[in-house]
């Protein structure tokens, strides 16, 4: 026993048994997300959803994991077999590294460590933990991009060639809204910029509102989720696999466990991402009462339960978004990255720096000059001229039967 | 190849949006909102094999079922009426001498291959003394094709379960109609 005991005290070990643990969570509540992504799906167009497999349909997601393992699994004889096995195996790889800088419940002590030590339950606290987000979340397509490849057919070239173009755009405004974070809270560790969010704001002396970073940088929060939903590719933007247009997308020639790896390092991926926008703007584990200096086990299984509220509520809009908004056009795409996303980045980066320069970024000027920026974009989204699509009326007529059509 | 004109063609364009709309943000909020509010409200599903829906179709063809008389004995005469007029042949019928003072004849088997059966209605139309009728049953399953080739025994069993069904019977054809048109007309006079 005394060496369990001395592995949890030593923060390494501890890390190892945490990464282990939260692995197992993450991947139950990708189980239970492919179920209710299933059942809220169900709920929205009327219906009541899986429900034959154990109370409730519980048990559904298991048959469906069960399914993908009795499935004939197929690889194309034109495919490029390695990489072909290789961009299930990476995708689902870079899914489940991003949650590593995630500093999850805050600090722990166990009764037998010395009187004040404590271990963190983060798997790894790295200095440029923003940057490892960053460079996870951009590894992502590569896998997408090499499964489309290695498949060897048409469809999962364009969806992984889709996917490329629209990750390098989206990138951008992720890379900007997370620089706004940099720039306001002057950290990279996800640690520190959690620590700020621990203040409250009081009115009167009274402690009213938490300083989470959602109500400072509320357009920042909103370009970050909405470059979020274009870097997990969900409807509205899951061009890489569009049905109606691509078959499968880049998982087209994918059967069986490979496919079940597409689809779960979806989920997985759609959860860290989550986590990290968690921890930059809602607060982490930080809840008005809830004090980072309690240490003792219940507290940080307490922190522990809140942080996962917090993402488990984000997933619930992923699905809600999924099935509420349809599909955009691959130019509506573009157009939203380039000419909306990218130049509102750049605003609230320059007006994040301008405040920064005078030290004024965490005051109310921040939300302020954020709500103007937007009421500005959008203003100049509503006056611009439309953009001009299909068949216009100043064409040529279409040529009469006699003359035309063929001959 | 083509026999259409330029004036065929009709030309839609894309109603004018207001410049709030060329936004699209309200119309996401919007959209977000009737979905969350579907969320909760009554659901439609049918939760089918313990569920059925309540057939409102009055004349439905589903499985067959072979009437009993008022004594309780199969209603058949074997007259040979409907394995002749099947159009998918899959009626099958061995003729007996009954045993019975009221008729000559009556089936000694009466088999129905039901996964052969296009559901027609020609036997029900067909039978002299209403004896083969179909009921508005659909939702009988087999393992096997024997299970789904039903005989005497089992069509009997049908017309036990679903006695109270009385089906819709067609107009009785009393006559051929009149001829309207005078090409017809000749015609017919010449033949």
């Amino acid at each position: 026993m005394e060496w369990i005991k001395s592995i949890l005290a030593s923060q390494v070990g501890f890390s190892v048994v945490f990464a282990f643990l939260v692995i197992n969570i993450m991947m139950l509540v990708v189980t239970y997300c492919i179920y209710f992504e299933r059942k809220i799906s169900a709920w929205i167009q009327d219906r009541i959803g899986p429900n034959r497999v154990g109370p409730a349909g519980v048990i559904q997601p298991f048959a469906d994991g069960l399914k993908f393992f009795l499935k004939e699994d197929w690889v194309p004889p034109w495919a490029d077999k390695v990489l072909f096995v290789l961009a299930p195996i990476s995708l689902f790889f870079l899914a489940l590294i991003g949650f590593a800088v995630v500093p999850w419940a805050g600090k722990l002590h166990w009764p037998w460590m010395p009187e004040g030590a404590c271990v963190d339950t983060q798997v790894a606290s790295i200095d440029i933990g923003l940057l490892y987000v960053l460079a996870v979340g951009g590894l992502h397509v590569y896998s997408i991009v090499l499964g489309g490849w290695a498949s060897g057919s048409k469809f999962p070239v364009y969806g992984g060639l889709r996917g490329t173009a629209q990750a390098l755009s989206y990138e951008i405004p992720m890379g900007l809204g997370l620089f706004v974070i940099i720039v306001a809270t002057g950290s990279l560790r996800l640690e520190e910029v959690l620590a700020q969010q621990a203040r409250m704001w009081h009115i009167g002396g009274v402690p009213v509102w938490p300083a989470w970073q959602v109500f400072l940088h509320p357009l920042t929060f909103l370009l970050v989720v909405v470059a979020m939903f274009a870097e997990t590719n969900r409807l509205p933007f899951d061009f890489t696999e569009a049905e109606q247009e691509l078959v499968g997308g880049y998982h087209t020639e994918y059967s069986a466990l490979k496919f079940g790896a597409f689809y779960l390092a979806e989920y997985a991926n759609m959860i860290t991402l989550s986590a990290i926008v968690t921890v930059l703007f809602l607060g982490g584990w930080h809840w008005p009462g809830v004090s980072g200096e309690w240490t003792s086990i219940w507290a940080v299984l307490l922190r522990f339960a809140i942080i996962w509220i917090k993402i488990i509520l984000f997933l619930f809009l992923f699905m809600w978004v999924r099935w509420t908004l349809p599909r955009l056009r691959y130019d509506q795409l573009m157009h939203l990255a380039w000419l909306g996303l990218v130049p509102m980045g750049l605003a609230l980066v320059a007006w994040t720096a301008v405040l920064a320069l005078f030290g004024w970024q965490n005051s109310w000027l921040a939300p302020v000059g954020e709500i103007v920026i937007f009421v500005i974009v959008v203003a100049i989204a509503a006056l611009r001229p439309a953009v001009v699509t299909g068949r216009q009326p100043d064409l040529p007529p279409i040529p009469t039967g006699a003359e035309g059509a063929g001959q | 190849m083509a026999d259409w004109r330029d004036t065929d063609v009709i030309r839609l364009e894309a109603p004018k949006l207001t410049p709030l709309e060329r936004t699209y943000l309200p119309q996401i909020a919007q959209g977000l909102g009737v979905t969350f509010r579907h969320m909760f409200q009554k659901k439609f599903t049918l939760q089918y094999p313990e569920e059925k829906r309540k057939m409102r179709i009055q004349n439905y063809r589903g499985f067959h079922r072979l009437n009993r008389d008022e004594q309780g004995r199969v209603a058949c005469v074997a007259c040979f009426m409907c394995p002749s007029i099947c159009p998918a042949q899959c009626i099958y019928v061995v003729a007996g001498e009954a045993p019975w003072p009221d008729r000559e004849k009556y089936p000694v088997k009466f088999e129905i291959d039901e996964l052969r059966c296009i559901f027609c209605g020609m036997c029900e139309e067909s039978c002299p003394v209403d004896a083969i009728e179909l009921t508005p049953e659909y939702g009988l399953l087999g393992y096997t094709r024997e299970e789904m080739l039903f005989d005497k025994e089992k069509l009997l069993r049908m017309y036990d379960l679903t006695k109270d069904y009385k089906p819709r019977k067609s107009p009785k054809i009393t006559g051929y109609p009149k001829p309207v048109d005078k090409r017809a007309t000749s015609t017919h006079e010449s033949l």
